[in-house]
């Protein structure tokens, strides 16, 4: 009969696996749920996970869209690596575009080369400061960093709401809420005319890259896998663990803190209250999916930026609404729990004949 | 005394894949009996009693219990039978009280007429417990009453033990000693598992002998030495261990810990007042002492790994060490082997290659440039594996698929190989085979006779008595005056070990 | 002025009983070993579920029925990941919230803007009529009371019964209560079934009782305000109680204040209950022995039994 034992050696197979057979599976589980709502699931599935490939125009979405989790997923990875689970990137991410975008609101008719720089710096700094919060509490009161940083989203979102339908509001906007449209000098150069794929992209796609040296070959990389698998052995390696805290969540905010302001500057080029489709809660599934390793991340971010494309492209042709989207996500990573498992364990065929 | 047969194995036998544990054994236990289970460790004792107690089922052979073949499935069912058990562990709730931990083993039961029933056995047994304390207040000894109690309760004929002294100061195992001898007069029987020959030596009336999952011979412990029973058990002479030559006192010091006072960062941890100790190079300073009394904490302190003391210094190398964290000391010429493996010396799902990192690193200049140079790792690690002949498929094998042994060769030697010039090592091979335990002591001589210095924290006085120049007794966070081995004996050391144990105002009275 | 006072008091009972209820679930979810981080999760599905009911069959008692019911299986996914797969209790329990973000959101499309008749106060005869009194004692809602009844008897589950002891001993020891013989998983999976439950009833409350209607992330956080409410209250069910009525308290407090024109943007009124869990949870968790006293020693860890 089988038996599940501890691996002994780390198996890359399984590590690598897990995350396809998750999609796989969410595929079929989401051609179930498609039937049930009267869809062909085959044609709705085509639409979700296919089409945003086939065309210029979707892989430049897709590409815009997975810039954002890709940034704001290397930053969770790291912290979630060290065990440190900073699950307001949410509410970083808006204080980054605040930040950033907040410096194109008071210089609206700027011509100046030095507000595009400055505003990713200031927004990096933003979602660094919003992210220093659950940090001082954690190392200072040892308050759980969990429920702070997600308290935080919700002040956040307030606060955003509260700056772009008052103080901020643009005077000849009709009334709606936002704020005046950023200059052009701020605005991310584009990658290819007719496209909306822009700088951002790039900066994205170095991130992880640099993410996997410092993970792989720096002594901080090593750290903070140490960390996350046993606090007191990192403790006798030399690491301080409020160091490690405070390191954590301020890579964490940053990165999701420039992801902020990127797309308020790149995609958007305003500020106003629907700035984030839920980017800081995605990432942390694309996180999870691709194993907290960058590389991994990379593909992970690409996979659930197809989906959302999917489920836009899937709500026009098809009338999926696009909750579905959200409800896949979940869907995926229960999966993913499910198969981790195999990476921790393994089936073996057990030999005994008496067993108690 | 009718010697009736009370329990009786023929032919028991149990594998697992890899090892027979237990091959074709024959146990006779009679009622009133106290029988002492030998062998070293891995010798098949804890297979054995698992079995008698239902945790295990035997492959092979009978059991008979009160001269009818039984199968027992199952601990309740041999506990409905008669035999209670105490294991080495105890399963204690911290956050609870006496009471509630002792109804949490037993069938359901009016609380106050539990109450009344343990309040009865307590006092007719000598084992003072006040039922309304929470576990986390209480010492060792009291824990392991509380363990007894649950057994007593329900009435057992047949008592087992597995390693219950090695958690106990010596007026608690002659209190032990005495509700044993009790139960025994009321006739029950003892099987009483333990290492420490001179206990089994003064209590047990019979032994039976365990080598490689064999039984090899029973005897008589009176009429035994411990030395006649060390050799049954290992089945050779013992060579005279080689005294290491006595250290010239002008060699250099390398750690100087002076006056040093600390606060426990522990849950129930021990504080640290005025420590002072010194250890030259080419010399051994043995630390004895029962767990629990501040050696966590004093290794804490010398690693680097506590936060500031509250008072006093130390030096390593001459070097003023108080604020360096552990990378730090270790670039003095200092390595550490804390007491748990698993968690703390090492990472359980980390490579060997990556745990040698973990310490390697400034010692033996892993990093260049910021970057980590992972073919000298590995190489490192290769060394370690080899030279200390530590069992594995690889470096690349993670450190919990490793035996507790082996684990622990590696660990020390990955922090050996440094070429330190100060060690402190903690427990060193607790748990660990006898093989592996003589290869570490052996590395451990030949790095003192290279003129490294070492302080050795122990809760086995064997091994501290083998291995030391010089021995100091902590004890609730104090240490003795360090004095040479050959000054000091067993007796003199439980005399210190016990010097501060406050003794609670209910009495351990003994009912003699 | 008294109306004031009463109207006051009466709304900060409803703003209290979905955290009551959550709080309580998620409590003995805790005491057992196991943090259920999908309480937010869980209280959508519930919200959703129960007010799909109601507007189908034009029944919200039945409603509620199917939002405690909906609760315990959305606990149960978790219940099967963590307890039998082994997986990491964190991440799935954020797993399960995103999950059940996502799944009332779809399920809730057809239901915005409809709406159904509420769950109405009781009315004792002559006791509801008395001045003042009347109204603050028995005037509410059937759930206000239910969720005081499930606190007490909780409370007395927990310290006075034999299952409340193993429960509190699974979650202070698994490997012990496993060594003695207990069913420490079977325990859990009903640990985790009843915080289902609670939380579905609470969710089912909001959108039955509180503001009988759907809309999308209609618990606003408050799933999440639940589970600092379990380590504000020291794990102890009194405690929650005092936490969720103070909780109520600061709801009104935001309400009254914006009504009263005081001049404070609303935004930043609204952001009172979140910046509120914070100060809590900071103020409880600096006593980091209390902390370590009282939290369940295995909570948060993953149990399998040793062969």
């Amino acid at each position: 009969m089988l038996r599940l034992e501890p691996r002994s050696t780390r198996s890359f197979a399984a590590a690598w696996l897990s995350p396809v057979m998750a999609l796989v599976l969410t595929a079929i589980t989401g051609g179930v749920i498609f039937l049930t709502m009267g869809k062909d699931p085959t044609t709705a599935l085509y639409i979700y996970f296919v089409e945003p490939l086939t065309t210029t125009s979707g892989l430049s979405e897709v590409a815009v869209k997975a810039g954002p989790l890709i940034l704001i997923g290397i930053g969770l990875s790291f912290g979630f690596r060290a065990g440190i689970w900073n699950i307001g990137a949410e509410g970083q991410y808006i204080a980054g575009a605040i930040a950033g975008g907040g410096l194109a609101v008071y210089f609206y008719d700027s011509e100046s080369t030095l507000l595009l720089p400055a505003m990713l710096v200031l927004g990096t700094l933003g979602g660094m400061a919003w992210a220093a919060v659950p940090a001082l509490l954690k190392t200072r009161f040892n308050a759980n960093e969990i429920l702070v940083s997600l308290m935080l989203v919700y002040v956040a979102e307030l606060l955003l709401v509260h700056l772009v339908q008052g103080p901020w509001r643009n005077p000849q906007g009709w009334g709606f809420p936002g704020t005046r449209m950023f200059p052009d000098v701020a605005a991310l150069p584009l990658l290819f005319s007719g496209k909306r794929a822009h700088l951002g992209t790039l900066i994205t796609l170095a991130v992880p890259f640099i993410a996997w040296f410092i993970l792989a070959r720096t002594r901080f990389g090593f750290t903070v896998r140490v960390f996350g698998s046993a606090p007191l052995a990192a403790r006798h390696a030399g690491v301080h663990s409020h160091r490690m805290i405070w390191q954590s969540l301020l890579i964490g905010g940053g990165l999701a803190g420039l992801a902020g302001v990127i797309e308020a500057t790149g995609t958007i080029g305003q500020l106003m209250p629907d700035i984030s489709p839920g980017y800081g809660f995605t990432a942390i599934i694309v996180a999870f999916l691709g194993r907290l390793h960058p590389v991994g991340v990379l593909l992970a971010g690409v996979a659930i930026a197809v989906t959302y494309i999917g489920g836009e492209g899937a709500q026009i042709s098809a009338g999926l609404p696009k909750a579905v989207t959200g409800l896949f996500q979940g869907i995926i990573l229960f999966y993913l729990l499910a198969f981790d498992l195999f990476t921790r364990y393994r089936f073996v065929v057990s030999t005994r004949i008496a067993e108690h | 005394m009718t010697e009736q047969g009370l329990l009786s194995l023929t032919g028991v036998g149990k594998s697992f894949p890899g090892c027979i544990a237990n091959d074709n054994i024959d146990l006779d236990v009679a009622a009133g009996e106290i029988h002492a289970l030998l062998g070293e460790n891995g010798a098949g004792k804890s297979t054995l009693v698992k079995i008698i107690y239902g945790v295990l089922r035997p492959d092979q052979g009978n059991i008979r219990w009160k001269g009818k073949v039984t199968r027992i499935e199952n601990p309740a069912q041999a506990r409905s039978l008669g035999i209670g058990m105490v294991f080495q562990h105890f399963s204690l709730f911290e956050a609870m009280t006496t009471l509630e931990n002792i109804a949490l083993a037993l069938p359901p039961e009016d609380p106050e007429a539990l109450r009344a029933r343990l309040e009865e056995t307590t006092s007719a047994y000598g084992l003072a417990l006040q039922p309304d304390r929470h576990v986390y207040d209480l010492s060792m000894g009291e824990r392991q009453r509380i363990e007894i109690v649950r057994c007593l309760l329900q009435n057992p004929q047949l008592l087992i033990l597995d390693e219950p002294t090695s958690v106990l100061t010596p007026q608690e195992t002659d209190i032990l000693f005495e509700t044993l001898r009790m139960l025994a007069q009321e006739g029950r029987a003892i099987l009483y598992i333990s290492h420490k020959l001179e206990e089994v030596r003064a209590l047990c009336d019979r032994a039976t002998i365990l080598r490689g999952g064999r039984r090899v011979d029973d005897c008589l412990p009176a009429k035994e030495t411990a030395r006649s029973l060390a050799e049954k058990m290992i089945g050779k002479k013992i060579q005279q261990v080689s005294r290491l030559s006595p250290i010239d006192s002008s060699s250099s010091i390398h750690l100087a810990v002076s006056n040093l006072s600390a606060h426990s960062e522990l849950a129930h941890g021990v504080d640290l007042t005025d420590i002072s100790l010194e250890v030259r190079a080419g010399e051994v300073l043995g630390i004895a002492g029962i767990a629990g009394n501040g050696q966590v904490e004093l290794m804490d302190a010398l690693s680097g790994e506590a936060g500031s003391p509250l008072a006093g210094s130390i030096s390593i190398l001459g070097t003023n060490a108080i604020g360096l964290n552990p990378t730090a000391r270790r670039s003095l010429g200092a390595v550490f082997v804390p007491e748990e493996r698993i968690g703390h010396a090492a990472v359980a799902d980390m490579t060997l290659v990556d745990n040698s990192y973990l310490t390697g690193n400034v010692r033996m200049n892993f990093s260049r440039r910021g970057l980590i140079d992972w073919p000298a790792v590995t190489r490192y690690a290769e060394n370690v594996v080899q030279d200390f002949d530590v069992r594995t498929t690889g470096v690349d094998a993670l450190a919990s698929s490793l035996s507790g042994g082996n684990l622990q060769k590696f660990i020390v030697g990955r922090e050996i190989l440094q070429e330190p010039s100060l060690l402190v090592v903690s427990q060193p091979t607790w748990g660990v085979d006898a093989g592996a335990a003589a290869a570490i002591h052996e590395e451990i001589q030949r790095l003192v006779s290279a003129g490294a210095a070492v302080l050795m924290i122990s809760q086995d006085l064997d091994e501290v008595f083998l291995l030391s120049h010089r021995i100091s007794v902590i004890s609730q966070g104090t240490l003795s005056a360090a004095l040479p081995v050959d000054q000091i004996t067993p007796e003199d050391i439980g005399l210190l070990m016990g010097i501060r144990h406050e003794v609670q105002p209910e009495a351990d009275h003994v009912t003699a | 002025m008294a109306e004031l006072i009463i109207a006051s008091v009466m709304t900060m009972m409803t703003a209290a009983t979905p955290l009551m209820f959550a709080a309580t679930g998620e409590l003995i979810c805790e005491r057992s070993g196991v943090l259920n981080l999908g309480v937010e999760g869980m209280m959508l599905i519930g919200a959703v579920f129960g007010f799909a009911t109601a507007a189908a069959t034009g029944s919200a008692p039945l409603g509620l029925l199917i939002a405690g019911t909906s609760g315990i299986l959305a606990s149960l996914i978790f219940a099967v990941l963590t307890l039998s797969l082994l997986s990491n209790q964190v991440a799935t329990g954020l797993a399960l919230t995103i999950f059940g973000t996502g799944l009332s959101a779809l399920v809730g499309l057809a239901y915005v803007g409809e709406t159904i008749d509420r769950i109405a106060a009781i009315h004792l005869p002559v006791l509801s009529d008395l001045p003042v009194v009347g109204q603050l004692l028995f005037g509410h809602d059937p759930l206000v009371y239910l969720g005081f009844i499930v606190l007490v008897c909780v409370a007395w589950f927990l310290n006075r019964s034999r299952w409340g002891m193993i429960l509190r001993a699974v979650g202070d020891s698994d490997v012990s209560a496993h060594a003695i013989g207990y069913p420490v998983v079977l325990i859990r999976y009903a640990a985790v079934a009843f915080g289902g439950l609670m939380a579905g009833l609470g969710g089912g409350y909001l959108s039955l009782v509180y503001t009988p209607l759907w809309a999308e992330h209609m618990t606003a956080g408050r799933g999440w305000i639940a589970l600092a409410l379990v380590v504000f209250a020291s794990w102890r069910p009194g405690r929650v109680l005092f936490g969720a009525i103070l909780f109520g308290g600061i709801t009104i407090l935001q309400l009254n204040a914006q009504a009263a024109g005081l001049g404070i943007p609303a935004s930043f009124m609204s952001m009172l209950p979140y910046i509120a869990t914070i100060v809590v949870l900071v103020l409880i968790s600096r006593d980091v022995v209390r902390i370590r006293l009282n939290a369940p020693a295995c909570l948060g860890r993953p149990f399998r039994a040793e062969r």
